[in-house]
């Protein structure tokens, strides 16, 4: 018997960013808002005292429960797809505020390279610089459309930064200063100064100071604790949905957050969704959510598999390379953060101490910043050396040739404990017509509903990408005086771990409803009262981490909902573009 | 099969060679059930070398996951080989690293209950149930710090991780007894590593999870029980911290984070931070 409860103006699925954002600001509006969330109810005060690198960095308390669903993974078309089972391999938000609530908090704005990709590859170097079988396509927006949207979400966040010296334009600074400049960022940017690049502080949802967003919400500073990725903060000092937008939209007196709520079905007709379909976690029942919108703020994983079980929208075929949904998977795999290890023999950091986006960054390679004439790869990566604070378990980096275990091992990694030193390549990751998202045929979720499968595989343009970008990350920490430097090596294959909660696509924005599934408005083409948020929009993964962009394009969709609640209607006009499969 | 810890007949992966060895039959004696008894007997007298001892001697520590003595000797002697004690301090027995595991295994972890453990499930009889052995994932990424190899890349096993230490410390005492005619803890340090390297480069057959996997989960519990909060039961009085020089949970580093100097702190647990 499954409930049906009274009919709200919105409805949406999930609580991070993406979901909080337009919960606050169509409850500001004036309407009548309902989150579902899957998890628990969380707040500031279940990390208080709890700082224990164990439960949450090694046993990842914050994840998904994986019991009842998880996702499958294979590489190639032809394999038969298998479970990701564990919580290492699959770090996805669950209770209140999501994944949001756990990350790290480094913020970027992506180029104005990156939603006209395509277009301005071939305006630079031709088209036969984009490979066959690559998919990348421009967003059907541009950034100058996009900033005002990334100038908001900053504000409501109260991100700490300084803008990057070759970074596109700004309408305002930053809302708070950059953070403190430890010694090891010091480091790293006296040394890519002197090559002759342009460092500057990662922009950060850690506060420098304490600040109150344009919504009246109140965040105080960072006190470095180094308990920050992976964990929530007890300070209030990350910026995450909790002390952010959820409180905005509950003091609004229209918005409703129901925990323990597992959307399983989007509910659909004659082109229009009538509401969600949910399941109570604790007790089994089953309810019916109606609403004149739906919104699917779910993450990209959820927001895929509910389209694919919901039957709303053509699924993606890679034989015939037709359909949307699933399409263009991408995200930041085992191949991305690759760079180079430094040990130092005549220094010691105060490495214990950090905070989640605490480092310095260089856009030098980044985006089309540099030529690519004569490089095997389009698009380019941050060069980044952070100091997230180092748990105890997590830091036994031992020089390459030591054995992994035994008296050697001991010796070593106790010996650079506070010695050594990352630089990595936060590579872009480009789309294919094999990568992509679908349902998979054997695996079951508790509720008997097929697992999301993904298929993914890497191509010369990933290898080629991270092995260049080892070879700077090398040159830099050379620059910065290592004694040792070991590179990482770059992997044949994706290894199947989805860790880091960089994953996207599937539900990509475009202006050809062929290749695309939302417009600009992130609305379905398919279903006008449907607007699926989150990074299952992009159509392509940049070189830069995707909050602050997920964020941006919320604040876009929750106009469009608006706008479509006023005068209903598809809200920009389909156009073919011309297909490039 | 030896090693399914549900499985009675604990010797028939030793080759009969050592067996005979070991119990001193002459070829063509009967294999009595009074024999085998009295060779599982003498393991159970075998006292198990491993004991937490505070300052003053007295044992401080029970085990609460493994009910016989034999696995738990065996797992001590093994995190010892992995994490030995030296000049810079002590080993994983003195750190009381096994009884970490220990208590680990009886934990959700243990038993894997918030994990995907439905099947059909992909049965890997050699080694590891990983595609891609060419890499180490651990060295990189914002999430992947650890610079041991993850426990078990690509978990596919019906097992719990509980299931597995049982299984894989008592195929350790097998490849012990095949290859050295003595129990795991009998053997010289060196022959401990031999086999532990068997393990480590997945030449041991370990149905169901690999040998590999269970080395990698081995070394990780291992490094674990030597760093993590002493509520644990590991880092006995936050040895393993001062070690490194590490100064535990803190509400602020806000007066380090700047500084040039290596500033050492006098570590503090949860038992202190909660407390305050
Ligand atoms: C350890 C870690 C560190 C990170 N650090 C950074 C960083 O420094 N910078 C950066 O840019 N990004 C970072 N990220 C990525 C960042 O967390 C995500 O980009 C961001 O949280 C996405 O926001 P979202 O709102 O789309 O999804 P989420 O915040 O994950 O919210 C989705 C919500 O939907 C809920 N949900 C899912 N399915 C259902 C269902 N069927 N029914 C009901 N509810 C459902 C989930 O439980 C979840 O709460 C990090 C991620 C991780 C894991
Ligand atoms: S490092 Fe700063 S933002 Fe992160 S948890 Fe600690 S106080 Fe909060």
């Amino acid at each position: 018997m499954v409930t049906k409860l009274e009919k709200v103006d919105v409805v949406v699925v999930g609580t991070g960013w993406a979901g909080g954002v337009i919960a606050a600001e169509l409850s500001k509006a004036g309407y009548k808002v309902v989150a579902l969330e899957r998890g628990k109810n969380q707040t500031r005060d279940d990390y208080i005292g709890v700082k224990d690198e164990l439960r949450y960095t090694n046993r990842y308390e914050m994840m998904q429960n994986l019991s009842s669903e998880t996702i499958t993974s294979r590489n190639n078309l032809d394999e038969v797809a298998l479970p990701v089972r564990t919580r290492k391999e699959m770090m996805a938000g669950n209770d209140l505020g999501g994944g949001s609530v756990h990350w790290a908090g480094a913020s970027y704005r992506w180029t104005p390279y990156d939603y006209e990709i395509r277009s301005k590859t071939i305006e630079r170097y031709g088209e036969a610089k984009i490979p066959e079988g690559m998919t990348i396509q421009d967003w059907g927006i541009t950034y100058d459309e996009m900033e005002k949207y990334y100038d908001r979400w900053e504000k409501t966040a109260g991100i700490s930064g300084e803008p990057d010296p070759l970074g596109p334009n700004r309408s305002s600074d930053y809302p708070n200063p950059p953070m403190k400049e430890s010694p090891p960022i010091k480091l790293f940017k006296e040394a890519t100064k002197k090559l002759g690049y342009h460092p500057y502080q990662v922009a950060a949802g850690n506060l420098s100071q304490s600040y109150t967003n344009p919504d009246g919400e109140a965040m105080n500073a960072c006190m470095y604790c180094s308990y920050c990725t992976q964990y929530g903060c007890d300070f209030g000092a990350k910026s995450d949905p909790l002390v952010t937008v959820l409180p905005t939209a509950m003091k609004t007196g229209n918005f409703e957050a129901r925990v323990g709520a597992n959307v399983r079905r989007v509910l659909y007709e004659n082109g229009k969704a009538t509401g969600v379909l949910y399941v109570n976690t604790l007790t089994g029942e089953e309810y019916e959510q109606p609403a004149d919108v739906v919104v699917l703020a779910a993450f990209t994983f959820t927001n895929n598999r509910l389209l694919l079980l919901s039957g709303i929208g053509e699924p993606y075929d890679p034989k015939t390379r037709k359909g949307v949904i699933g399409r263009n998977y991408n995200g930041q795999f085992n191949i991305t953060f690759l760079g180079a290890r430094g040990f130092f023999n005549e220094k010691k950091f105060n490495y214990y101490a950090g905070a989640g986006a605490l480092g310095g960054v260089i856009g030098d390679f980044a985006a089309d910043n540099f030529d690519h004439t004569n490089v095997d790869f389009i698009n380019g990566g941050g060069i980044e050396m952070r100091q997230y604070g180092s748990g105890a378990i997590a830091t036994n980096k031992v020089p390459s040739g030591t054995p992994g275990w035994g008296a050697e091992f001991k010796k070593n990694s106790i010996h650079y404990t506070n010695r050594s030193l990352v630089v990595w390549y936060t590579s872009a990751n480009m789309s294919w017509w094999h990568n992509y998202l679908s349902l998979d045929p054997t695996y079951k979720d508790d509720n008997g509903d097929p697992l999301l499968r993904a298929t993914l595989k890497y191509t010369d343009q990933d290898r080629n990408i991270a092995k260049f970008g080892i070879g700077k990350c090398r040159e830099i920490m050379e620059a910065m005086g290592a004694d040792i430097v070991d590179e990482d090596e770059v992997p044949e294959e994706f290894d199947h771990i989805y860790d880091g909660g960089h994953y996207a696509g599937g539900v990509i924005m475009g202006a050809d409803p062929k290749t695309s599934a939302v417009n600009n408005y992130l609305q379905m083409w398919d279903a006008e009262n449907i607007f699926v948020v989150g990074a299952s929009a992009f159509p392509q993964f940049a070189g830069h981490h995707p909050t602050e962009t997920v964020g941006a394009l919320a604040y876009r969709a929750a106009e469009g909902i608006e706008k479509y609640l006023k005068n209903g209607g598809l809200l920009v006009t389909r156009k073919e573009v011309g297909s490039h499969v | 099969m030896a090693d399914n810890p549900n499985d009675l007949t604990e010797y028939k992966g030793m080759s009969r060679r050592t067996f005979m060895k070991n119990t001193g039959l002459v070829a063509g004696g009967v294999v009595g059930g009074g024999l085998l008894g009295g060779l599982l007997t003498n393991q159970m007298q075998q006292k198990p070398e491993v004991q937490s001892t505070t300052e003053s001697g007295q044992i401080q520590d029970a085990r609460v996951f493994f009910s016989r003595g034999q696995d738990f000797a065996i797992l001590s002697a093994a995190t010892e080989r992995i994490f030995p004690k030296d000049d810079i301090g002590p080993g994983a027995i003195e750190l009381g690293i096994p009884y970490f595991i220990d208590k680990q295994l009886s934990t959700e972890w243990g038993i894997n209950a918030k994990e995907y453990m439905k099947g059909p499930f992909a049965v890997y009889t050699t080694n590891t149930g990983n595609h891609n052995v060419t890499k180490n994932q651990d060295k990189q990424g914002p999430n992947a710090e650890t610079q041991v190899p993850a426990p078990t890349p690509r978990y596919q096993s019906k097992m719990t991780r509980s299931e597995i230490f049982v299984t894989g410390l008592r195929e350790m005492d097998n490849v012990a007894q095949q290859e050295f005619g003595e129990s795991f803890v009998k053997l010289t340090g060196e022959q401990q590593d031999d086999v532990l390297r068997m393990f480590e480069e997945g030449k041991v057959e370990l149905k169901g999870i690999g040998s590999k996997n269970f080395f990698n989960l081995l070394l990780q519990t291992t490094i674990e029980g030597a760093y993590a909060d002493p509520v644990y039961g590991g880092n006995k009085n936050m040895m393993g911290w001062k070690m490194k020089e590490y100064p535990g949970p803190r509400a602020s580093y806000m007066a380090q984070i700047e500084v040039d100097e290596f500033v050492k702190l006098e570590p503090q647990s949860l038992r202190n931070y909660q407390g305050h």
